[in-house]
């Protein structure tokens, strides 16, 4: 604390040194705010380990920390094996519900009665839990790949459709009018003005998305399936492998975390300006 | 600059056909429970070259007459004439600039792209010969330098001179500005204010500038057309005798002051 208060007063007198230890406290608090979100992780584990020592819980109920870390390195390859195809329904469904989003999306803003007739429902279908959903598909698909993607594309679909009408439709008044005074046709308004204008609400809807998608395919392997990391789930849960349980849980979590990286950083690159000012 | 206190003499306005020609203009916007006139026939002549300041209450249809003008809105009766045609065929012509009261730039575009917009829609993606270019623009509005800003690395003032510099080009021959220095802090309008006049004089487009500001309207027109509110019709035009080139410095002449004094006792009635 006493070096903090001493760089204010160090910065006073003018010299080039101040400058320098300026940056370093500037240092330090990037690697402070780095580093304790990873010291608050390790110390919830500790807990974790403490409590199953403590009271001595058995370990088909809840399994150590330790243990899990072990069985997740032990049976990394069957853990990947079981990862690959819940990635590819994921991301198949990702691809699929988002574009399908976009496309109505489109419709809706240049067929206003189209958007009447069917925005209603899309949003009263949207209310429907996917579980609830998902043994339907199953039915109506089989057993193979078409139903998981279909989840996780229907789960992705709605979130997706509803920020994008309202970004195409986020436009201002005056920017419309721009583009008539300068004579732009419906195509190059919706390619210059509306879809640059609904990116930022799109990314948003991608990012939830990222996630959703891979709840999606987790839930259609929950019924009848006999890979993925939802079928892996359900085994381990009836088996009492709880070691693999959370193992498997660990490894879809790192996977779904890593698809909502990939695309914020696809957002970061692409969104560069400040979609916080109006100009 | 040398050239503009020569452009500026009176003998370059008033040549052919004038720039805008109203006549009988009436406006109605119809709600869902009511008919409301915006502007009731309105009639008005602004010759070629020329810079008339609209001054009004708000509610008066200052904004609505500049939209009929640029034919973003319709009249309901009327007619309208901007260069001796339709606002419709003077538009798609590419005779008309709009300088809006935000300085409405797409964000993800730098400052350039911004002023390269005109040339990218509406079928015309080259410039009249003769016609200053993007880069050209930016340095007359004082951007040079700041070709590669985004918008939000611009201050408010520099994104107005963006967007003015936008609705020049291509060389419109009708300048229409909609209360476009109102959401600027005094001492950067004062600045846009002279730089505005010098622009005027070295381009020598027609100008059509909304404003509520009774200084702004006196300081820029040569003419003030007084709007009345409820309904928006014409209640005076008044004709400002001051030395050109105007200077800031004059606003604090004897002649200036009466010429504002004017307009105030009228804008009471209004």
């Amino acid at each position: 604390m006493a070096s903090d208060l001493s760089i204010p007063l160090a910065a006073a007198s003018g010299d080039a040194a101040p400058d320098s230890l300026w940056i370093a406290a500037q240092r330090r608090e990037r690697w402070r705010r780095r580093l304790l979100p990873l010291a608050g992780g390790a110390l919830l584990l500790c807990i974790w380990w403490a409590l199953i020592a403590i009271f001595h819980v058995r370990s088909f109920i809840a399994p150590a920390p330790d243990v899990v870390a072990l069985t997740f390195y032990q049976k990394f390859d069957m853990l990947m094996a079981n990862l690959w195809p819940t990635a590819l329904e994921a991301l198949c469904g990702f691809l699929l519900g988002n574009t399908a989003a976009i496309a109505i999306a489109t419709v809706f803003v240049h067929r206003k009665s189209a958007e009447q007739a069917f925005f209603p429902i899309a949003v009263l279908i949207h209310s429907i839990p996917v579980v609830a959903t998902a043994p339907i598909l199953v039915l109506l698909l089989g057993n193979g790949l078409a139903p998981k993607v279909s989840i996780a594309a229907i789960i992705c679909f709605f979130p997706t459709l509803v920020n994008m009408v309202r970004g195409l439709e986020s436009v201002g008044a005056q920017s419309m009018e721009l583009m008539h005074v300068l004579s732009a046709t419906r195509r190059e308004i919706f390619f210059k003005l509306r879809v640059p204008t609904s990116l930022p609400f799109l990314f948003s809807a991608l990012r939830i998305a990222a996630s959703t998608a891979t709840v999606g395919a987790i839930v259609g392997e929950w019924i009848g399936s006999q890979v993925g990391i939802g079928a892996l789930i359900i085994q381990a849960t009836y088996n009492f492998d709880s070691a693999l349980l959370y193992a498997t849980v660990l490894c879809g979590s790192v996977f779904s975390v890593a698809f909502f990286q990939v695309i914020r950083l696809i957002e970061r690159l692409v969104v560069r300006w400040d979609a916080g000012v109006v100009s | 600059m040398a050239s503009s206190a020569v452009l500026a003499q009176p003998a370059r306005a008033a040549t052919g056909s004038p720039a805008v020609e109203c006549r009988d203009l009436t406006v109605h916007f119809a709600s869902e429970r009511r008919t409301v006139t915006a502007l009731e026939r309105i009639s008005l002549t602004v010759a070629e070259g020329s810079l008339l300041t609209l001054l009004g209450p708000s509610g008066c249809g200052k904004s609505t007459l500049l939209r009929v003008i640029a034919d973003i809105v319709q009249p309901s009766s009327g007619s309208v004439r901007v260069l001796g045609r339709t606002p419709a065929e003077t538009r798609r012509d590419r005779g008309i600039g709009f300088v809006f009261q935000d300085a409405t730039l797409l964000p993800w575009r730098t400052a350039l792209d911004n002023v390269r917009l005109p040339l990218e829609v509406g079928g015309r993606h080259e410039l009249p010969p003769g016609a200053m270019g993007p880069a050209e623009l930016l340095s007359l509005v004082g951007l040079a330098g700041w070709e590669k800003a985004l918008p939000h690395e611009l201050s408010g003032g520099m994104r107005q001179r963006v967007s003015i510099a936008r609705a020049l080009l291509g060389g419109p021959r009708v300048l229409l500005m909609d209360e476009p220095f109102g959401a600027l802090d005094e001492i950067t309008r004062d600045r846009l204010n002279e730089e505005l006049l010098r622009i005027w004089r070295e381009t020598g487009t027609t100008i059509v500038f909304v404003t509520h500001s009774i200084y702004e309207a006196a300081f820029l027109g040569q003419q003030v057309l007084m709007l009345a509110a409820r309904p928006g019709r014409v209640r005076e035009i008044v004709t400002i005798d001051l030395p050109e080139p105007r200077h800031l410095s004059m606003r604090e002449t004897a002649a200036f002051t009466a010429q504002a004094a004017h307009l105030r006792a009228v804008l009471e009635t209004c």
